[in-house]
């Protein structure tokens, strides 16, 4: 990875206290110049972001994925084809795209799931998801292993996973806490409540607090993780998220109307024009900030620090503390224990 | 007229709509689909009454261990001196488990027994004061955030076509526009056709019916399923008190027809198709079951006297 991402997490032995100087009385170094060189590096170089979206068909999750990075970034790019069969299995579709935005460049992909939970017996339809996602850390932990490494070790891997709840207003499906019980501990989850223009205000309300408690009772850490937050200021930020804001109840569109002057995104129906990025609405302009505005590096470095090292501890283990040895022959370079 | 001409039968359907009257009228209503879909907020709606009052949700933990169980509520309503009682047979615990496999069995196997019941009360000495509790009508929910049926759906309704009369419906309509209800209605018609799936007719109307009536039987049909939205909350709309649903960006209102079908639900659930609904079950669901029972039964008495005789000879 060229990107500047601090060290993993495990402390040194001896931590050290650093002599601190007061630089004002010395005249100006220029140390605080570093954060204007690594945003013109992340600039030249651009960075990836690779986000998955789980749920049943019809929950509207390419929908939502266009609105929050308005492009038409997912599978179902054209809305005339509609006509998608079920799968049988659960699929693994990645779609790749570059966007830019302020001199920016961001290469996005987005890994669709189609199949899963549409079978009426979805047992353990999460493993080739779970699957997919080791199989990334796997491509990672090769490349970074090797002796000649390449300069910018590709990033694959899933960085955030977007879990699509149904809003039936009662509580979760069993089929939920199934997935989100297994794939909490290996990606970062973001639960999120679909088409939640089904649900009165007071409906949403109770819902998201029902689905909040199930969550805790079952032990199920989704993104922000409690024990991932790095300092006070990180906690009661991401506190608050956690017990009021999440899930997010979104509705996603693609298309824009006229309201009080200005081209919104929204759906039109007989009795009025829900506003997408309207507050009062529904939550999508929060999750749109969670996710991409304040959050999004954050996703990237737990991805790497936590839950890409507990992969790569768990391989280093099973192979009796050395680094796994490849086995396809088109590797000539193997690392030597 | 001339007396000696007139003989008087012609009142006769008064007589049997008094007789009726007195005796009064049942109906039972079944409601299947995922929890989740507004199953017993549309009943409530339906018959305005309040019959899951004290229901428990359960938890998506609790869920996990659950099967389908099936529960019955009874109801008695008057209006205007007719009384109906209502039965509603609910099938909680459906389509929620992770695996749904013949989910639809316990179902099926409800509807059964209620035929076989009745096929044993008919066929015995006292048939004065049979129960019927054949059921009439399925309403069978259809979640509108698919593209249309799902496997579960298309399962659920080939089990149970030749046992029931099934109304698709599709449901929490409010969560979809108006082109996207269209095109859901429409799919959804056709994938019931392909997969040969025998939902309730509605019967054609007969020539002689005046154009309005033939129109509104049209629109009827092409309706099917019908997209419904159910509350029991009041709110206030353009100056009235409506049944509706509040929210930040309008009002739904229930008995709008241009919000939703639930009139057309209403109408032809309990003023115009009630009677045909029972009929339809007595002729054609019932006696397909008795049928089969009675070739059945035959068969086992026939096997058996020609094992007595086997045995016999020897």
């Amino acid at each position: 990875m060229s990107e500047l991402v601090p060290e993993p997490r495990p402390k040194p032995a001896v931590p050290m206290k650093p002599v601190s100087i007061n630089s004002n009385l010395l005249g100006y170094i220029g140390i605080d110049t570093i954060i204007e060189q690594m945003r013109k590096k992340t600039m030249k170089t651009g960075f990836d972001f690779n986000i998955m979206v789980v749920g049943q068909s019809g929950l509207g999750k390419s929908t939502l994925v266009n609105t929050l990075f308005k492009s038409q970034v997912s599978r179902k790019a054209s809305s005339w084809n509609r006509e998608e069969k079920i799968p049988k299995t659960v699929e693994i579709k990645a779609i790749g795209h570059v966007i830019e935005e302020g001199g920016v460049k961001m290469k996005l992909t987005v890994i669709d799931t189609p199949g899963f939970g549409d079978q009426i017996n979805n047992e353990n339809c999460w493993e080739p998801i779970e699957k997919y996602i080791n199989e990334q850390y796997e491509k990672f932990l090769k490349e970074e292993v090797n002796i000649a490494r390449k300069k910018r070790i590709p990033d694959t891997r899933v960085h955030c996973c977007l879990y699509f709840i149904s809003p039936t207003g009662h509580s979760l499906r069993p089929l939920d806490l199934e997935f989100m019980k297994h794939l909490s501990k290996v990606v970062n989850i973001i639960p999120v409540i679909a088409k939640a223009d089904t649900m009165t205000l007071e409906e949403k309300s109770e819902f998201k607090q029902r689905v909040r408690k199930e969550l805790e009772v079952n032990g199920i850490e989704f993104y922000p993780q409690k024990e991932f937050d790095e300092d006070l200021e990180d906690k009661t930020e991401n506190d608050k998220i956690r017990q009021e804001s999440m899930p997010f109840a979104v509705v996603g569109s693609d298309k824009e109307y006229q309201v009080n002057g200005k081209r919104v995104l929204g759906r039109k129906t007989p009795w009025g024009i829900i506003e997408v990025e309207n507050l009062n609405h529904c939550e999508f302009a929060l999750l749109r900030d969670f996710v991409i505005r304040t959050h999004l590096q954050d996703l990237k470095e737990v991805t790497h620090n936590i839950h890409y090292e507990t992969y790569r501890a768990k391989r280093l283990n099973d192979n009796g503390g050395l680094p796994p040895v490849s086995v396809d022959t088109e590797e000539s370079h193997e690392s030597n224990p | 007229m001339d007396d000696k001409e007139y003989v008087g039968f012609a009142t006769l359907p008064n007589q049997v709509h008094r007789k009726s009257v007195k005796k009064g009228f049942d109906f039972t209503l079944m409601v299947a689909g995922e929890s989740g879909l507004g199953k017993s907020t549309l009943v409530n709606s339906l018959f305005l009454t309040d019959l899951y009052r004290d229901r428990k949700l359960l938890s998506a933990e609790e869920r996990i261990m659950q099967t389908v169980e099936i529960t019955k509520h009874a109801v008695d309503i008057e209006e205007k001196g007719v009384r109906l009682r209502l039965t509603i047979v609910d099938t909680p615990g459906f389509g929620d488990a992770v695996n749904n496999t013949e989910c639809w069995r316990p179902v099926a196997e409800y509807i059964d027994q209620q035929f076989e019941q009745y096929f044993r009360d008919e066929s015995g000495l006292n048939r004065k004061n049979i129960q019927d509790n054949r059921v009439h009508c399925c309403l069978y929910f259809i979640s509108p955030y698919g593209h249309g049926l799902r496997p579960l759906d298309v399962e659920f309704m080939k089990a149970l076509h030749q046992r029931v009369n099934i109304v698709p419906i599709l449901a929490k309509a409010d969560t979809l526009t108006p082109p996207e209800v269209d095109r859901k209605k429409r799919k959804i018609r056709e994938e019931i056709e392909h997969f040969g799936i025998k939902i309730y007719q509605f019967p054609d109307c007969d020539s002689d019916e005046d154009e309005d009536f033939k129109l509104q039987d049209q629109a009827l049909k092409e309706s099917i399923p019908f997209a419904v939205i159910g509350s029991n909350t009041v709110v206030e709309a353009r100056g009235r008190r409506v049944r509706g649903r509040l929210y930040p960006w309008g009002i739904v209102e229930v008995e709008n027809p241009g919000h939703c079908d639930f009139v057309k639900l209403r109408t032809m659930l309990v003023r115009t198709h009630m009677q045909d609904l029972k009929d339809v079950t007595r002729e054609t669901h019932y006696e397909n079951y008795r049928a089969q029972c009675i070739q059945s039964m035959t068969r086992l008495v026939v096997k058996e006297r020609n094992r007595k005789d086997r045995s016999r000879n020897r």
